[in-house]
């Protein structure tokens, strides 16, 4: 759609209206590693969503033999209480989900904050900050998991504070870089000079840029989120009354599944697992690429102009 | 008599989203001869560097390309990449719009000319150094500072730095693309300067590329005014300013700010048309104020006037039926 | 409102930046060194003038200009607004005054919040400073900038995000957002230099209308054929000094100065039979951390004498007078 303008004295004509906005979800429709992700992960969602309404057995329940093995009534066969692996596993990815979600939203919170207020004030306020967050970059995960979950006692709570303290340091360096580039923009001077406040320069024109990046980095951290948190249940920190699909690989485990030969009780919760934080990272990297213009490299290629049979005379004289 | 480079009807095309096409150069045809010097003058997106672009095969792979390119009277063009490069850089050398941010930043100054010379297999080791110091020395650069990095260079000794890179191969035409855009004043008038005594001393053609008329009329004999991808108006500087045959060459005049002139300038209203569809009519009926009926329907042609001036604008029949 | 209606008075004007000394630096113990951007300026603008502030890259025009609208701390001089002192003025008291000057950037591409529409930009000034009580009232006040500014009918604009506008449409809509409040000041720093040669004019000619109703314009440019077509004064600026300041007609017919003379002998010329004898300068201008002793323009100057080593000219009446001064023992 193009409209006619009239700049002082004659019509104009503009470029049809095209939308700069929604990176996230042109990255989703433009790129195919995005797009199966996205699907990937919803359909994970939905089956964990639904769990209650889907899942074919009682999850208490047992419905066979101990590590029966898979046939047509259960197609991933039972667990080490003769529970139907379907059903564990849609339940399991609940908890998962549940937790992932949770601590990334602690993480992105406070790795916002951290990151929004080191690249605007910057200063003292950025060194105080950025050394902080030093401090908590250096300290080992599973250690201080380890020792967190042993004094306090493993809940699932705990499990979300825990992960979400850890994950929040790269959060805000991201987001500090971009804030300090952001900052620097002529519009953002503008609003200085006006006599904005700072409030409103960060909530009307910083986060808008920064909203992008954010979203890649908070998909990207909800994969690291899950996979610390099977690691957590796996070695038996996890909050012992939920189950979670680190916890269903760790019953599995602890009951001898791989001398019985039941790779059906280890096999599908990992893939299951590794399939999550999969989408997350196709999801996350594809925006992340969308929004690096470095990583164009069109003017790297190969190949060159192509050319053409001549077109005819447009003049006549030389 | 041939000329030393000559460009006939070129056209170049820009693939964009959804099939469609960006007709960025719609029929350029130039001549340039041995130590003259051409102006290529027009505003942005009006296909000037483009065209360059085109001349030297510096398109990308989304563009293509039709016409002739003539460098001694062989067609160039005809064999794509593979024709043009022999005589890129040996032949035919361009300095690029901001070359003074084009020079690698992590080679010292004479490193990186020192490759040019051994990629072309011109000289090396120590005649390449030589001669190095050679065309530092014709740039205004001291031989010593060669061995210094990009960043430690001012904006005007790096540009300094791109022209002696495009000489390294004694090329016979030399394109600069917008020569002193972001450069102070004073600066400009330095580099103006180089260019010209450069062009003398080495018998370089020079084909200058640049939105800045006054640059064009102190530097250059002869120069083309372009407009929506396609000449408008050709000949001597001197007659472009005092008897324009284009009313866009008479209003970029006008628009521009002179120290010691009469008069304010004047804005052009309106924009220049968009490129990526069929044009019908004058692309600069819409702003001009000398426009009648025929130049709504008829696209002029480029036709050769007295004096070795051409214009693409039907004003000129007028005039010419006027007079029988 | 002050006696003599100067709206703005710069007195010795004095903005430093520490040179950064790194860690090598700081633990030698090597002396502190300053970047001297501006040291010591001096000018008035009157309502309704337009003074041109000229100069080549490091000279300092633009730190001034920011400084003047406290955007940068001034470290000595005076910064008159209106006849009141904002020098040392804290943030508090500066807000109200924020929107009696403003300022429009160089890059009409990255001036404007591409998020933002041309309503939502040209509007929020008015929220910032909480002006024009309704939501009506505001979307007429906005509509009234956009018309000042040329762009009608403002409706067609005013959905329109930024993208989809021209360079100068852009650079239009960024003054549209100047004025809005009624400024008295304007500062337009390089307001035309990223646009194409046909639509400066346009733009400039409308700077130029806008003074009509009082509006003081400050223009830093380095195009002096720009400075001497639309401006009622211009100063000239070298190293982080005024040269040479008076009326456009006079400093450019008759400039005193040797600086002067040599940067407008260099100017090209639109006509080609126009050929002045081009006085180049040598090198560059030296970095304002080292400035020369005496006269800071002597090692370039092509009439300097032993004198000029010692003295540090002021600016002295020059040329026919009239405001017209220049800073050279050797000029008038």
């Amino acid at each position: 759609m193009s409209v006619a303008l009239r700049e002082p004295g004659a019509v104009i004509e503009l470029e049809p209206i095209r939308t700069r906005r929604g990176v996230v979800w042109q990255t989703i429709r433009r790129r195919p590693s995005a797009a199966v992700g996205a699907v990937l992960l919803l359909l994970v969602l939905l089956a964990a969503l639904l769990a209650p309404v889907l899942a074919p057995y009682d999850l208490h329940k047992q419905a066979g033999p101990v590590f029966g093995h898979p046939s047509w009534s259960h197609p991933l066969g039972l667990d080490d209480g003769g529970i139907d692996m379907v059903t564990l596993l849609m339940w399991g990815a609940r908890i998962s989900l549940v937790v992932g979600f949770a601590a990334t939203f602690v993480s992105m919170v406070i790795g916002g904050a951290v990151g929004v207020a080191a690249g605007y004030f910057g200063g003292k306020v950025d060194t105080v900050l950025m050394r902080i967050t030093d401090y908590f970059l250096v300290i080992p995960d599973v250690p201080l998991m380890i020792v967190v979950a042993a004094i306090w006692g493993p809940s699932l709570f705990h499990i979300v504070i825990v992960i979400g303290i850890l994950l929040w340091t790269s959060t805000a360096r991201v987001i500090r870089a971009q804030v300090k580039s952001v900052r620097e923009r002529v519009y953002v001077k503008r609003a200085r000079a006006l006599g904005a406040g700072h409030a409103r320069i960060v909530f009307r024109h910083v986060l808008p840029q920064v909203a992008p990046l954010l979203i890649a980095n908070t998909v990207l951290t909800i994969a690291v989120a899950i996979f610390d948190e099977t690691a957590l249940s796996f070695l038996g920190l996890g909050d012992p009354s939920r189950i979670s699909l680190g916890k269903v690989i760790e019953n599995a485990f602890q009951r001898a599944a791989i001398s019985t030969g039941a790779w059906w009780a280890i096999i599908p919760p990992g893939a299951l697992v590794a399939l999550i934080i999969l989408s997350c990272s196709l999801v996350g990297g594809a925006i992340e690429d969308a929004l690096n213009p470095r990583l164009r490299v069109a003017h790297l290629s190969a190949r060159s102009f192509r050319l053409r049979p001549l077109v005819g005379r447009s003049s006549d004289s030389l | 008599m041939s000329a030393l480079l000559e460009l006939e009807d070129l056209h170049v095309w820009f693939d964009l989203e959804g099939g469609r096409e960006l007709h960025a150069v719609q029929g350029v045809t130039l001549a340039l001869d041995a130590g003259q010097r051409l102006g290529l003058v027009g505003e942005s997106g009006c296909g000037k560097t483009t065209t360059v672009l085109g001349v030297l095969g510096l398109l990308p792979p989304s563009a293509s390309v039709s016409g002739r390119v003539l460098l001694n009277g062989r067609d160039i063009l005809a064999g794509g990449e593979d024709s043009i490069r022999p005589h890129r850089w040996t032949d035919l050398a361009i300095v690029f719009q901001g070359a003074m941010n084009a020079l690698n930043p992590v080679q010292t100054v004479s490193a990186q000319i020192v490759e040019a010379l051994e990629v072309h297999g011109l000289a090396s080791g120590r005649a390449a150094r030589a001669r190095v110091g050679e065309l530092l020395e014709a740039v205004g650069i001291p031989r010593d500072r060669g061995e210094r990095f990009p960043h430690e260079f001012s904006g005007g000794m790096r540009q300094r730095a791109a022209m002696a890179m495009a000489l390294a191969c004694n090329p016979s035409v030399l394109v600069t693309d917008e020569p002193t855009t972001a450069l102070d004043v004073m600066v400009q008038a330095q580099i103006l300067e180089l260019l010209d005594s450069l062009c003398r001393d080495f018998g370089l053609a020079l084909l200058l590329v640049t939105h800045d008329l006054p640059v064009v009329a102190q530097l250059c004999d002869r120069a083309a005014v372009m407009y929506a991808g396609e000449i408008v108006e050709r000949g001597p500087v001197d007659a472009l300013y005092h008897d324009p045959r284009h009313p866009y060459t008479r209003l970029l005049f006008a628009a521009t700010p002179d120290l010691h002139g009469n008069g304010t300038p004047v804005s052009i209203p309106g924009a220049p048309p968009r490129l990526d569809r069929p044009l019908e009519g004058c692309p600069f009926q819409p702003r001009c104020d000398r426009a009648f009926a025929r130049c709504v329907d008829e696209r002029p042609l480029l036709r050769s006037l007295e004096g070795g001036r051409a214009a693409a604008c039907h004003l000129n029949d007028v005039v010419a039926e006027k007079v029988h | 409102m002050s006696s003599n209606g100067r709206l703005l008075e710069v007195e010795d004007l004095v903005v430093h930046y520490p040179v950064p000394r790194g860690l090598v630096g700081t633990v030698a113990r090597r002396p502190r060194q300053l970047v001297r951007a501006v040291d010591g300026v001096s000018f008035s603008l009157a309502r309704g003038e337009l003074l041109a502030l000229v100069g080549e890259s490091g000279c300092g025009k633009t730190t001034t200009a920011q400084t003047i609208l406290r955007l940068v701390e001034p470290a000595g001089g005076r910064i008159a607004f209106d006849g009141r002192d904002i020098t040392s003025a804290p943030n508090r008291a500066m807000r109200p005054l924020r929107r009696r000057m403003q300022i429009i950037y160089q890059d009409p591409y990255e001036s404007l919040d591409p998020r933002l529409t041309v309503r939502g930009t040209v509007e929020e000034p008015l929220l910032i400073h909480r002006e024009g009580g309704s939501k009506q009232e505001r979307a007429e006040l906005v509509r009234d900038a956009l018309v000042r500014v040329e762009l009608t009918p403002p409706e067609l604009f005013l959905g329109r995000y930024p993208h989809e506008l021209s360079g100068g449409q852009r650079q239009r809509v960024a003054i549209a957002a100047s004025i809005v409040l009624g400024p008295e000041l304007l500062v337009a720093d390089e307001p035309v230099s990223m646009l194409d040669v046909s639509v400066r004019a346009g733009v400039l000619a409308l700077l130029d209308r806008l003074r009509e109703g009082g509006l003081g314009v400050l223009m830093i440019t380095h195009d002096l054929s720009t400075a001497a077509r639309f401006a009622d004064r211009i100063a000239v600026m070298y190293l982080g000094r005024i040269v040479e300041q008076g009326p456009a007609a006079a400093l450019v017919g008759d400039p005193q100065h040797p600086y002067t003379k040599a940067l407008l002998s260099v100017v090209p010329r639109r006509d080609p039979r126009d050929r002045t004898r081009p006085q180049i300068l040598t090198g560059e201008a030296p970095d304002a951390v080292r400035i020369p002793p005496g006269c800071r323009f002597h090692p370039r100057c092509p009439i300097a004498i032993a004198e000029c080593r010692e003295i540090d000219p002021a600016l002295e009446p020059a040329g026919s007078g009239q405001g017209h001064e220049a800073a050279c023992i050797l000029a008038g």
